[in-house]
Formats: structure tokens, sequence, C-alpha cells
């Protein structure tokens, strides 16, 4: 365990206005599994990109073995050992598994033998623990069989040294513990992990070593045995953050959505919201837990207008708006915070200022009817930039030039900056902190406690447990195209949430 | 006319149509599973029927001319090509210009050749033994010109290409993401140009089975629309050779009603619409098939995208 296997001497990559890597130093020993830590922005996928030969960094020295290496591409990479499993799955879902596997594999020879090939994927797969059907077609799989996919291909190429990026983000609870012992199988025999990642408590669960990076530099590198979350916490954003939210009892005010058997349909046709019914309060959150692809975003969409209601009902604070259009639901106070803030959220070539005025750019004070009066748009957006905290140079920047963060506060302001109805309001959150560093993430959580706290009633979808745990006052577990589990916060058990998301188990 | 005289005529004309559309249907495949969207079949199809007329009339050899028409399939392909792959220019766009520029160019360079009524002899057919004495199946299938037998091969010879070697397994992997493809150290860049040029090249052998096979002499506009057919039959057949193989005599199929109602005097539904019937059935296709719950799970998923590497 002490010979290094990889070492990254003074790296150095800069973007244009941005230095992502500066002078950061990382190194690798054979056989264990060492933890890339940072908030988003910090510099961890760089560095790893560079590794694997996806970015040209530009200056610093790569060893593997201690002998010093060119990587240019993620071909040198794998040739010289190193592969990386993607956030995204590069995978072609319409391909088998062992299709998948060997791509671009030097020994296939004109003529595929892919029973031979599956041969192989099976032994490996077996050895460890990574079970999938090598004659699947990869869109059948779930998210945990592809990662398992990806990890395979890395594998079959003999890989020594693997990188996962953020591997947890897509998995059930149960899927993550299945990794993990994979993770430690494969370091038993040898291989070297780099895991990517932003959350503490996968650290120090899996991890031999940390190395935590800040703005692009290194901040430390320590024995995980050795530190705590507290410590790596106040490394990893330079001060100390809180992990518990303080809530106040919540304090209901009649009934502000109700949902009757909605059924919904995707484009294809295929049933994707199966009866659901529900409703929620003034004055309460509710946490949405679920694997993507659930029903989650027709569920979000059925309620905010966006998408035809096959049959089932919705009302708002007791008014019958199945089928009415978002301008509607928008008018009677349900307001939408949309999954991509570019492109559905925001108009990327427009200002930060017209994107704010969006939804009211018709009204006075922003229109006399004819004219838009910019002297009041800008008055205003200047004051949600101020209210809001959104970093920006001026509310003249087009929005596609703002970070995730900042992004997130423009979509925020917008919806929830100009309250439409005096009394309740219905929020619809699609994971309003993915991708969003603890700061931005800390915020926008506050936030929506405010919101509750004033009455209006939230309710949000999130890929992170931990988040629906710490801020909703009731969990709702969508499965299928159903809601599977509903429970009181409080009674909450993370094991059985988890079985619920896999469809294991309804409450 | 007793019925098996009718049906083995029809069958007859149902290969020899078929044929034309089920080559450059291929063609059509393989440059559309790498993720490039041709729509130049038409103009393809006209410049190699074209080119394998004249150098037909010049030599007299057949094969020749179909390597003729080969070549012209793949020049004009490789405009589009150089266009959509490496200017990553609209596909639709690019397409579109190629059918007009083959029509075009075809037209100009065998106007001579229209006005002074030169003509060929159709090229024979060779019968193949034992099959060709099966009723019906055998003198419309096994009693053809040599490039209908190619068409055959073909089929098999595509449909192993894409499914049994490791090209065709890049290929579709190229046609499907791109930049996966690229990180595995595929040459997504040659492999679409090599799809390109090989899918014109079939285009252009299906106007040299045209011209040789069946037309004594160039006439203007001589593929009418037949490319078109095929640019619906790639997705009446699920991008898959085989498909392809039934698909193209069904409109062969459906091409030689005409003809056969004609000869057995029925007159109740005018001839014009069964004239029509090809192309009317090449729209319900397109519409049926291009919804997208036919689409989604079979059709390459970056086709007519462009590629870019990222940084």
């Amino acid at each position: 365990m002490n010979e290094n296997v990889l070492e990254m001497v003074d790296i150095v990559k800069i973007f244009p206005g941005v230095v992502a890597n500066d002078r950061v130093n990382f190194s690798l020993k054979a056989g264990e599994i060492h933890a890339l830590l940072g908030e988003n922005g910090a510099g961890k996928t760089t560095l790893m990109n560079i590794l694997y030969g996806i970015y040209k960094m530009d200056s610093g020295v790569i060893k593997v073995d201690g002998r010093a290496v060119s990587i240019r591409s993620p071909r040198d990479a794998i040739k010289l050992g190193i592969g990386m499993v993607h956030q995204n799955f590069k995978l072609v879902p319409a391909h088998t598994v062992v299709e998948n596997i060997i791509l671009g594999s030097e020994n296939n020879g004109f003529i595929l033998d892919l029973k031979k090939s599956s041969e192989k994927i099976k032994n490996l797969a077996s050895s460890f623990g990574l079970k999938v059907d090598p004659f699947s077609e990869v869109w059948k799989l779930s998210m945990g069989e592809r990662q398992r996919v990806e990890i395979l291909k890395l594998l079959y190429r003999n890989v020594r040294i693997m990188i996962f990026d953020e591997p947890t983000a897509v998995l059930t609870p149960q899927e993550k513990k299945e990794l993990f012992s994979s993770l430690k199988e494969m370091s038993s025999k040898g291989k070297s992990i780099i895991f990517i990642t932003h959350k503490l408590d996968e650290v120090l669960e899996i991890s031999d070593r940390v190395t935590v990076l800040r703005r692009g530099k290194n901040v430390a590198t320590k024995i995980t045995k050795e530190t705590n979350k507290f410590e790596l916490a106040n490394l990893m954003i330079g001060r100390p953050i809180i992990f518990e939210y303080s809530k106040n009892p919540p304090k209901l005010s009649g009934l502000a959505l109700k949902v009757e058997n909605v059924r919904v349909l995707d484009e294809e046709g295929n049933l994707r919201l199966k009866d659901v019914s529900f409703s929620l309060s003034g004055g309460e959150i509710v946490g949405v837990a679920g694997i993507a692809g659930n029903g989650q975003r027709e569920l979000a969409e059925a309620i905010t207008g966006l998408r035809h209601v096959s049959s089932g009902k919705v009302f708002v604070r007791g008014k019958d708006l199945t089928n009415a259009s978002p301008r509607r639901f928008f008018e009677n106070g349900v307001l939408f915070i949309p999954e991509e803030r570019l492109g559905v959220g925001t108009a990327p070539n427009l200002s930060v200022a017209e994107n704010l005025v969006l939804k009211s750019y018709d009204n006075s004070p922003f229109s006399n009817s004819v004219f838009l009066k910019f002297d009041a748009i800008q008055k205003f957006a200047e004051m949600l930039v101020k209210d809001f905290e959104i970093l920006c140079p001026s509310v003249k920047v087009p929005v596609k030039f703002l970070s995730g963060g900042n992004l997130q506060k423009v979509v925020l302001a917008r919806e929830l900056g100009n309250l439409v109805s005096r009394d309740v309001n219905v929020i619809v959150a699609m994971y309003p902190t993915r991708g969003l560093d603890v700061g931005a993430t800390e915020y926008v959580r506050r936030l929506l406690l405010k919101m509750r706290d004033q009455g209006n009633a939230i309710i949000f979808f999130s890929e992170d447990l931990e988040e629906i745990l710490s801020i909703s006052d009731r969990i709702f577990v969508m499965f299928d195209g159903r809601i599977v589990g509903e429970m009181d916060s409080s009674k909450a058990d993370v094991e059985k949430i988890g079985l619920m998301m896999a469809g294991s188990i309804a409450s | 006319m007793d019925p098996l005289t009718i049906l083995t005529t029809m069958f007859i004309l149902m290969v020899q149509e078929g044929s034309i559309l089920l080559i450059a249907t291929l063609g059509e495949i393989f440059t559309e599973r790498s993720g490039i969207l041709n729509l130049g079949v038409e103009g393809l199809m006209c410049f190699g029927a074209l080119s394998s007329f004249v150098v037909y009339y010049l030599t007299g050899n057949w094969i020749t001319a179909t390597l003729a028409a080969a070549l012209a399939g793949l020049a004009l392909s490789l405009i589009h090509a150089f266009v959509s792959i490496t200017l990553k220019a609209n596909q639709t766009v690019s397409g579109l210009a190629i059918t007009i520029l083959g029509l075009g160019l075809s037209s100009f360079i065998g106007r001579p050749l229209a006005l002074s009524r030169v003509r060929i002899e159709p090229l024979e057919s060779v019968r193949i033994p034992v099959l060709s004495d099966l009723p019906v199946i055998g003198p419309s299938f096994f009693n053809q010109n040599p490039l209908v037998y190619l068409s055959y091969i073909m089929v098999i010879i595509l449909w192993f290409i894409l499914y049994k070697t490791g090209f065709g397994l890049n290929l579709r992997s190229v046609g499907e993401n791109p930049s996966m493809a690229d990180s595995l150290g595929i040459n997504v860049f040659l492999t679409r140009y090599i799809a390109t040029s090989v899918g014109g090249a079939l285009c252009g052998v299906s106007g040299a089975l045209l011209i040789l096979g069946y037309y004594p002499s160039w006439y203007d506009g001589i593929t009418a629309g037949r490319g078109w057919i095929a640019v619906a039959l790639v997705i009446f057949s699920s991008w898959n050779p085989l498909y392809a193989f039934f698909g193209a005599y069904f409109f062969g199929l459906v091409g030689t009603l005409n003809a056969t109602f004609q000869s057995i005097g029925f007159r109740v539904i005018p001839t014009d619409f069964f004239r029509t019937l090809p192309y009317l059935l090449t729209i319900v296709v397109l519409v049926i098939f291009s919804s997208t719950r036919f689409r989604k799970r079979k059709m390459p998923a970056s086709l007519g995208k462009p590629y870019t590497r990222e940084l």
C-alpha cells in the first residue's frame, strides 16, 4: 500500500477567466480508495478529466508508476490502465451490454465473437460482484445496472486506476451499498480507485484517504480515519456549515392543492402517472423522493398545466384547474421551478432583467400595454438581484453567462420574488438544489423553508434523501408512476424509503 | 390469361421494381446508421443511372458500367459528406441540394442522349438452375439480371457487416452516440465518411440497375421519385437490411398493380390511382412511422446531428 501508482504534480488548467486547477497535487497508492472532495466548481472533475485525457493541462506532470507520461486522449489513458466512470453514462441504450462493453476494444477482430466476449464479461462480473445480463439491451437496465456496465467496460480493458465521478448521484440506497461493496472488492484485488464526491458521509464511509480541493487549489490530504465530518466540511467550503435546519412546527392553513386519480401519458403514449392522488396544505413542505424517471417530471408538469392530464382532477385552492393553461395555473398562484435552469427555466440569450420579468412583463408597471417600460424593469431587476443575492456583473448580461447557482437564484427570484397571490401560493420545485454548491444549496433550502413559514404550500422533488429528510414535513416516495409511500418526516426511515424507491415494498 | 401466369408476371415486375428500391434503401440504411441523413438518394440514383448508361453505351460492359454508377454515386455523396460531416451544415438542406444537383446534372449531360435517341440492349437474364424451376418464385426471383442477384447478396452482406463485425458495431455506435465512440478511440469522421460514400455508391448502383435492366434509352426524370420511396423504406424497415428486403418488394408489388390490372382488363379503378399508389403509400409510411412512438427506439439516436468534438 505504499507504492504510488499515480502522481499528479503541480497541475495547472486555465479556462477563459477561471483558473480551474491551480498547482494541484494528487497521489494514489496501489489498492487504495482515495476520495476527491470539493464543492461544485472546486476543480475535481477538471483534474480527473485531465488525467483521463479529455482536457489538456496547461502545465504540470503526470507520473504513472513513477514515469512521466503524456495523456492526450481517453485512449491514451486506457492504454496506461486509467479509466473513468462518468456522471452521465456513456452507453448506447439501443445496443446490448456486451456490444457496449467491447466497443472500441482493440482485440475485437474483424468478425465479432460475442459469445467469447460475454464469457469474459461474466467472469469479471462474478469476481467483482457486478451482476448484469450481457445480452440485455441497455435501455432496459436500471441506473445501477448501467453503472455496472460502465465499470465492466473498464475491467474488460484491464484498467488499474478507476475514476468514479459522483457515482452515487443516480443510485438508490441499496444500489449504493452494492456499489460500495464492489469498490471494496476491486480495491482488495489491487485496483486503485479515485472517488469524486461532494458528500461528506460517502467520503467517511468508503475512502482510505481524502484530498480536499477548494476553488482549484489543494487544501489538504487526510487519512480518512483521522478526520471527521466537521473538519472536512470546514476544509471544503472554508467555513463551518450547518447540517441541521432549524424548523418551526408547521402552521397548516387549509387545502392548497388537491390531486385526484391523475393519469398522464408521455409522448409515446405510455402511462407515466397511474392514478396519483394527494393533497397539500398551506404552510407545509412536502419532499418527493424517487429515482428520476418514475413519473416525477410528469407529476410536476401535470400540476402546473404543462402536461395534458388524461384523466383525474387537479384542484388549486378548491378551483378545478384540470388541463387549464400554464398561465391560468400561474394566475392562481402555482409557481414552478423547473428542472432545467437553462432552456426551460430561463431564456439563455435574454438578459437577467428580461428573464426576471418574463412572467409579468405585460402588466403594469413594466408595460403600458403597448411598450415595455425598461426603466421600471431594470429597477425591479436590480431589487431582486439584491434581495436574492444574485451575483452578476449587471442586470443586462445574458443569463447564459451565469453560474448554476446564480441561474437558479434568477429562477427563484422570478417565481418567488413577486408573489401573485396574497395568501397561499403553491410552489412546485424540481430538483431545486441539483448541481449547486454547498453555499447556494443552503440558500435555496432556507428560502423554501421561509416560503413555507409564510404559509405557502410547497412540493419539491429531489434525488438527495438527506435534503428531503432535513427540510420536508411530509415525504412521498414515487415509483413507476405512483406514490408508493407517504410518511411524516419525523418518522421516516432511510432504509424503508430506499426500498420503496426501488419498488421493493409499498407502505 | 390463367391466374398463375398473371401472378408470375406480377411477381417478375415486383422483383424488378423492388430490387431497384432495395439497393438504394440498403445504401441509405448504411449511411443513416452512422448518423448521417442523406436525402440526396433521388439525385444519386439519377446520376448513377446516367453514368452507367453512358459507360455501357461506350464499352458495352455492364460491370464497368455498374462501377461507373457506383463511382458517380460515391462522388456526389462525398460532397454531402464534406458539407455535413466536415462543415457540419444542416444535413436536410445539404441532402436536398444533392438531389437537385444530381437531377440537374443528369438532365444537362443527358440532353444530347435523349435527343439523339441512343439505345442500349437491356441486361440479359441469367437463369439459376433448379431454383428457377419453382412455380412463380422461380421465374420472378431466380431468372433475373445479375444486378438483381447483387441486390439479394447485398442484403446479407450489409446485415453481416452491421451486426457481426467490429466495423459495423463502430458504425452503429457512431450513429447512436458519437461523442462516446470518439472517447473510445473510434474515428467518428472517418466512419461517417465511409458510411456516406458506400451508401452513395449503392444508390448509384440502384440507378444502374434501373436503366441497364429495364430502359433501353435515356430520358429525363427516369428515376421518377424512386429515391424518395427508398428514403421512406429506410424508416419502414426500421434501419435493418433484412426488413428492407421485405419492404422493398412490398413497395415493388404495389408498383406493379397498375400494369397487372391493365393486363387483365380491370378498369373500375382508374389507372392513375395505381400509378399514384406507391407515392401515397410513401406518405402514409412516413407519417405513421415517423411518429415518435415508432421512431424512438429504432432510429439511430444521433441521426442528422453533426458531431463536434468538445473543447
